[in-house]
């Protein structure tokens, strides 16, 4: 790790004034960023950590929608029994996400801000039609996620909380990497009711993206074989040595069809 | 540049001046002098580290100390009762011989402890499940879920 | 004493320390003074190093000394040795390239040692290593071992322009080619033995520090054998009186053979620790560790099995390549002749076998001995092999194997080695019953019934461990000794410490070997202790590997507690007043035969060290024997293990439902810590038949270089296991015992695959068996 300097802001004002130095950057739970420093693959001037702001945690919902701060731990939404109530699929997301060291320090804004294209978070933000809040404002999610690790974010801007609407039905299912346990493919199906679908597809291509085929088949009829005929083109989709373009384009109508079984079950 | 640190550790409060690039896992080894707690990888994948913070178990590797300034943190050398009688935890990895070398062993029983406490009774898949966090390259893992069902239930019925 | 010590399941008494966190490992040691040492590495597979710069390294903060290989050149410092020198077919000996601790004006493989740099801290030493600048002139490169022998290739060595190290064989051609030209029916396979890499957890490390009042230095080191460490490093590397150099191998997080050998940064934190007059320090990060700890496996493989119509073995016709890496590892050169070939008759009476190997030099890591080295790879082609044939013959692949199996011991086999004794039907036969073959079918039916497919896979694997006689290895080309060393040092008080010269890194020698002694001295084990790992110690060893500790180095201490009961007969016999035939030893008491006058062990120990009433005319005082056992034979453990596995077809994801071993290993000392072995060696197999592999593009850049691109497998991937054994007793030694360490990891494999080949209905797999391995085999099916 290379040196840098370590602030500690007791506000979200502070905090924001620190980041906007040019070469400064958040720390959230630290376990993406605190590794890529480690391998010197980033080197900030300034690290801002946000612990302190006690404020960026915590959930809550209005029945409509439910709102996570950003520095809330994968662990506790995996375990939040509002979260259990009004998304299941998310709070089992949440638990899926790395081992249960990793889910103690890591935060949904931290995920989402480094949009990891084998991430699993953003596939729920996608599928969830969520509105990500910063302290400069909001964001829709439609256009959030831009590419490999890159959102919309300002530099220096602030991730405050991600407000997610509460489907009628969803699911995720994960197809691991089996060394990195990130997801080769994941896909997040969540139905909104009255012919209003969302797919998201996440780990196999470079940035989370919609199924717009599988939405609309599966807004005709809500049941598995809708999309289990549906053959994903590996055109664009990633191709590494755990998988191949063409496995994984495979994979996301495997992981399609099981994630709508799971959301009827 | 130096900054200073302060938190607990094995219930004793402890403070030192350090980098601020310093991570936990260094802090508690060179500075504590606490080696119990070991470093196993670069990418935070194999566990070694794990200590307890704040009543979860984490990867004291990809902390900065900076970031545990005023937590309670129990590692390793902590468990254990004053008069070096074994946790119940400890004590199960003793009786179904889950080690061998050693050198996964803190991360694993920490995990495992702060596992139990959540988890009293669990199955052997959520054992299983509940230790991808942990890389153990001499047991095959056999024991280690042995020792986990039999420390969970033994903690369950010390409370 | 009470129950029998040998056999019983007495928890370990080294687990108090680790599971306190009281153990010391290498980097856990802290000496005053100490600086730390980071290497800077070659980034390119193949390159010639035209300058390396070092001012603006040298001016950074904290850093006390920069050394490059020219300083190592000046310093007259010799290269790593290789201890076996294979004769090649043509009895030309191997080409042996140097191997220098810092690179020489050329960089063979990404990770090569170019420079070091010795700070006051750690993050001081890493921030500098960035600033020395290399400027390299990049060469094509070469990793695959074949290719590395076709015309054309990139030269790695001057000295081996064909980048082949030796052609070696093993066996007769003439019979082989007879058998084959008259066999009803021939299976034949090509595949790759994936390339492995160890991955102990715990990263080597060394620390090293110098006395000049002393003019002596004391290495501490994760080894898995200090007096050879120690050996290598003074008289072939170094050239310092070997009495000068204490090595320290304290506790040690896993070896599986990584831990065998010298390597380059030993040798400079030592040689650095001179320079500096200051302790230096290099602990690797868990990357280094994928770039330069040695790898294991690599061989490319044709392998024909001649059978007749019955299904009987005629002869077997093997023929690999065998990647040796950029560099001569300690051991690289006996793993793929005298350890793989030699173990090709596996359990079977195959008359004629012949093995021809080719060891080639490519820009890869070196390559070593990993857990089973080179067994693991015979048994895959032993193994595979056979389920194929059973499968091609419509055979029962159990029955093939019975209708195959030695029976008659000793027993020759073409391959060189005398098997003492064995019983393969027993373990098969009782493998089959836990693992239920016969509810076999009725569980395919409910897999299919699932949308799922179920196969089973056998591996009858053999083993040959604790390698030996020195005389026949030195033959063969060995360059050390084979033998071991133990001694008893009894103190007054009749308890026992206890020196070998085999090393611990888990196997839970201070247990099984205190039982042995406690259970032949009839004393409690809380009075025996062991100390192994310390050259200043241990008068000398030839460390763990090739699961040698209790075959070969519980023999030594046997042999020397025989001493030491002669002794105390002696001494029993003047106390009470008999003659020493007539004293018998029996539970810790010398005892005048058919009488009731008796001494105990500890009375016996007190009189020796207190000599008041003692035969100082006929005997010296004190009561401390050592021995030195070099073995006859090795010894033959051998097994079958049945793997039961269920495949998603919609994933291609192997899930192992069962899985049952069954092991003959002789005489057991401690059941729970030999299952412990078995588990862990099973891990590894599984992990290389189902996750793990390491691969290099063709420019030599390593793909897979930590645990996010490596897989080895964790608790999730793996099942519980039923593990038991059948017990043959070993002929050749006192305790019967044949050891365990690395049969998990020979036969798994083999099973693994057998079994995923058997649900997928095709011939053959690559390893790793990997979810789209076996996705693409489906479909292509
Ligand atoms: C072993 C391991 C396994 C993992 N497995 C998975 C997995 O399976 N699936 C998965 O999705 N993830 C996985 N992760 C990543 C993990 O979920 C991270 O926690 C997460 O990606 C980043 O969250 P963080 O809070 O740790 O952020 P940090 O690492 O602190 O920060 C990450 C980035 O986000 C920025 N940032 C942080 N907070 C904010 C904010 N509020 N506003 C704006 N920018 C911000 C930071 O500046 C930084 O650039 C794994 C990590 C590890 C170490
Ligand atoms: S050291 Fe490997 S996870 Fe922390
Ligand atoms: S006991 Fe050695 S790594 Fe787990």
């Amino acid at each position: 790790m290379r040196a840098f300097q370590y602030h500690r802001p007791a506000s979200l004002a502070e905090a924001a004034a620190l980041a906007a130095r040019p070469e400064a950057k958040l720390l959230a739970g630290g376990q993406s960023l605190v590794q890529a420093m480690k391998l010197r693959l980033a080197s900030p001037s300034d690290v801002v950590d946000l612990g302190a702001l006690k404020d960026l945690a915590g959930i809550k919902t209005d029945g409509r929608t439910l709102t996570i701060g950003a520095m809330t731990r994968h662990a506790e939404v995996a375990e939040s029994a509002e979260v259990k109530k009004a998304i299941p699929a998310l709070a089992q997301l949440a638990g899926m996400i790395g081992d249960r060291q990793v889910r103690a320090m890591g935060t949904l804004g931290g995920s989402i801000a480094n949009n990891d294209p084998a991430a699993d978070y953003p596939a729920a933000v996608l599928a969830l039609d969520a509105v990500i809040h910063t302290n400069k404002g909001r964001h829709d999610v439609g256009t959030f996620f831009k590419g490999l690790y890159e959102t919309a974010l300002a530099p220096g801007e602030i991730i405050t909380a991600v407000e997610f609407r509460i489907p009628q039905r969803a699911a995720y299912m994960k197809f691991k990497n089996p060394a990195s346990r990130f997801a080769i493919v994941g896909v997040f199906v969540a139905d909104f009711g009255g012919g209003n679908v969302r797919v998201a597809v996440t780990g196999a291509g470079p940035c989370v993206f919609r199924q717009t085929e599988m939405e609309k088949a599966l807004a005709a009829k809500f049941d598995p074989a809708s999309v289990a005929s549906i053959k994903v083109s590996p055109a664009g989709l990633n191709s590494d040595l755990h998988a191949s373009a063409e496995y994984r384009a495979h994979l996301v109508t495997v992981m399609a069809k099981r994630a709508v079984e799971a959301a009827l079950k | 540049m130096a900054v200073r640190v302060s938190m607990k550790v094995n219930g004793k409060a402890v403070s030192g001046e350090m980098e601020e690039r310093t991570l936990l896992v260094t802090f508690i080894r060179e500075h504590l002098r606490l080696t119990g707690t070991h470093v196993g990888c670069d990418t935070a994948q194999c566990g070694a580290c794990t200590v307890i913070m704040n009543g979860r178990a984490v990867k004291s590797c990809s902390i900065l100390a900076m970031q545990a300034e005023g937590a309670d943190i129990t590692t390793i050398e902590g468990v254990a009762a004053p008069d070096g009688t074994l946790h119940p935890m400890q004590a199960a990895f003793k009786e179904h011989h889950g080690l061998q070398c050693g050198f996964c062993t803190p991360g694993m029983v920490m995990n495992a402890i702060d596992f139990a406490r959540r988890n009293p009774n669990p199955t052997e898949q959520e054992i299983r499940e509940a230790l991808e966090g942990n890389l153990c390259r001499c047991t095959g893992y056999h024991n280690i879920v042995k020792s986990i069902a039999a420390g969970a239930r033994a903690m369950a019925a010390a409370k | 004493m009470n129950a029998p010590l040998i056999g019983a399941r007495i928890p370990r008494k080294e687990d108090y320390r680790f599971l306190t966190g009281a153990g010391q490992y290498t980097d856990d040691v802290t000496l005053p003074g100490q600086t730390y040492a980071v290497f800077v590495r070659s980034p390119h597979a193949h390159a010639r190093i035209k300058a390396i710069r070092t001012e603006r390294a040298r001016r950074a903060p904290g850093v006390l000394a920069v050394y490059t290989g020219e300083d190592i050149a000046a310093a007259k410092l010799g290269t790593l040795p290789c201890g076996w020198l294979i004769t090649d077919v043509n009895g030309q000996p191997m080409k042996e390239p140097p191997y220098p601790v810092l690179a020489q004006g050329k960089v063979r493989f990404v990770g090569e040692r170019v420079a070091v740099v010795v700070a006051e801290t750690a993050a001081q030493a890493r921030d500098a290593a960035e600033l020395v600048e290399v400027d390299y002139e990049p060469l094509a490169a070469v990793t695959d071992a074949t290719k590395a022998r076709a015309p054309g290739a990139p030269v790695i060595h001057d000295i081996a322009p064909d980048n082949t190290c030796y052609v070696w064989a093993l066996g007769d051609k003439a019979a082989v080619d007879a058998a084959f030209a008259k066999a009803a029916h021939v299976t034949r396979l090509e595949f790759v033995n994936n390339r492995l890499v160890p991955n102990a957890i715990e990263p080597r490390a060394a620390n090293a520090v110098y006395s000049r009042a002393e003019d002596s230095y004391t290495l501490y080191v994760a080894n898995q054998n200090p007096h050879v460490e120690r050996l290598l490093m003074t008289a072939f590397v170094m050239g310092l009186p070997e009495h000068k150099v204490r090595v320290v191998a304290p506790d040690v997080g896993g070896g599986f053979g990584s831990k065998i050998y010298l390597y380059a940064e030993d040798v400079v934190v030592t040689w650095a620790a001179k320079q500096l007059n200051r302790p230096v320090k290099w602990t690797a990060e868990r990357s280094e560790s994928y770039l330069s700890d040695a790898h294991g496996r690599d061989h490319h493989t044709v392998a024909e099995l001649a059978l007749d119509r019955d299904g009987k073995f005629l002869a077997l016709r093997v023929r690999t390549t065998a990647n040796l890496g950029a560099y001569l590892s300690t051991f690289a050169s006996c793993i793929p002749t005298i350890l793989y070939a030699t173990l090709l008759a596996g359990q079977y009476t195959t008359p004629a076998i012949h093995c021809e190997v080719t060891a080639v030099f490519t820009n890869t890591a070196p390559v070593d001995a990993y857990r089973g080295a080179g067994r693991p790879e015979a048994t895959y082609v032993v193994e595979r092999l056979v389920e194929t044939a059973a499968r091609e013959l419509k055979m029962d692949p159990a029955e093939i194997r019975r209708r195959n199996f030695i029976t008659q011991f000793p027993y020759q086999t073409p391959v060189a080695l005398v098997y003492d004794t064995g019983n393969y039907h027993a373990t098969l036969e009782k493998a089959q019953k836990l693992a239920d073959v016969a509810g076999f079918a009725a569980r395919r039916k409910a897999s299919e019934a699932k949308g799922r497919r179920r196969g089973l896979g056998y591996a009858c694997y053999i083993e040959a461990c604790g390698i030996a006689p020195s005389a026949v290895a030195g033959s063969l080309g060995a360059r050390a000794g084979l033998f071991e060393a133990g001694e008893i040092r009894v103190h007054p008080t009749g308890t026992v410490t206890v020196f070998t010269g085999s090393h611990s890194h888990g196997q839970g020698h201070e247990t099984t070997f205190a039982q042995v002694v406690a259970d032949r001295l009839g004393i409690p084990i809380e009075n025996v202790d062991i100390v192994h790992g310390d050259t200043s110690k241990v008068l000398f060893g030839m460390g763990t590997y090739g699961s040698r500790s209790i075959a070969v180095g519980g023999t030594a201490i046997m042999k020397a507690l025989d001493k030491v009961i002669a002794k105390g007969r002696r001494i029993a016999a003047h106390l009470l007043e008999a003659s020493e035939a007539d004293i018998e030893y029996e539970r810790g008491v010398f005892r005048v035969k058919g009488t009731d006058r008796q001494k105990t062990f500890g009375e016996v120990a007190f009189a020796a060290y207190v000599p008041h009433n003692y035969p100082l005319d006929k005997l010296e005082p004190g009561l401390n024997e050592n021995a030195f056992y070099d073995p006859t034979n090795f010894t033959f453990p051998a097994g079958t293990y049945i793997c039961e596995v269920e495949v998603d077809p919609e994933t291609g994801k192997v899930t192992i439902e069962r899985w049952t071993a069954v092991d003959d290993f002789g005489k057991v000392i401690n059941p729970m810590i030999v299952e412990g072995q078995v588990h862990g060696g099973l891990v590894q197999g599984i992990g290389q038949a189902l996750t793990e592999v390491c691969r290099y593009d063709a420019s030599g850049q390593l793909l897979t270089g930590s645990f996010l691109d490596y897989c080895i497998p964790r608790a999730d991937d793996v099942p519980s296991f039923v593990v038991d054994t059948c017990e043959t007793p070993c002929t050749h030694n006192p305790l019967g015992v044949k050891g365990c360490g690395e049969a998990g990891a020979i036969g798994a494999p083999a099973a693994l695959i057998n079994a995923i080949t058997d649900a997928l209905g095709v011939k053959d797999l690559p390893m790793p068996a990997t979810p789209e391995t076996v996705w693409r085999a489906l479909r292509t099916h």
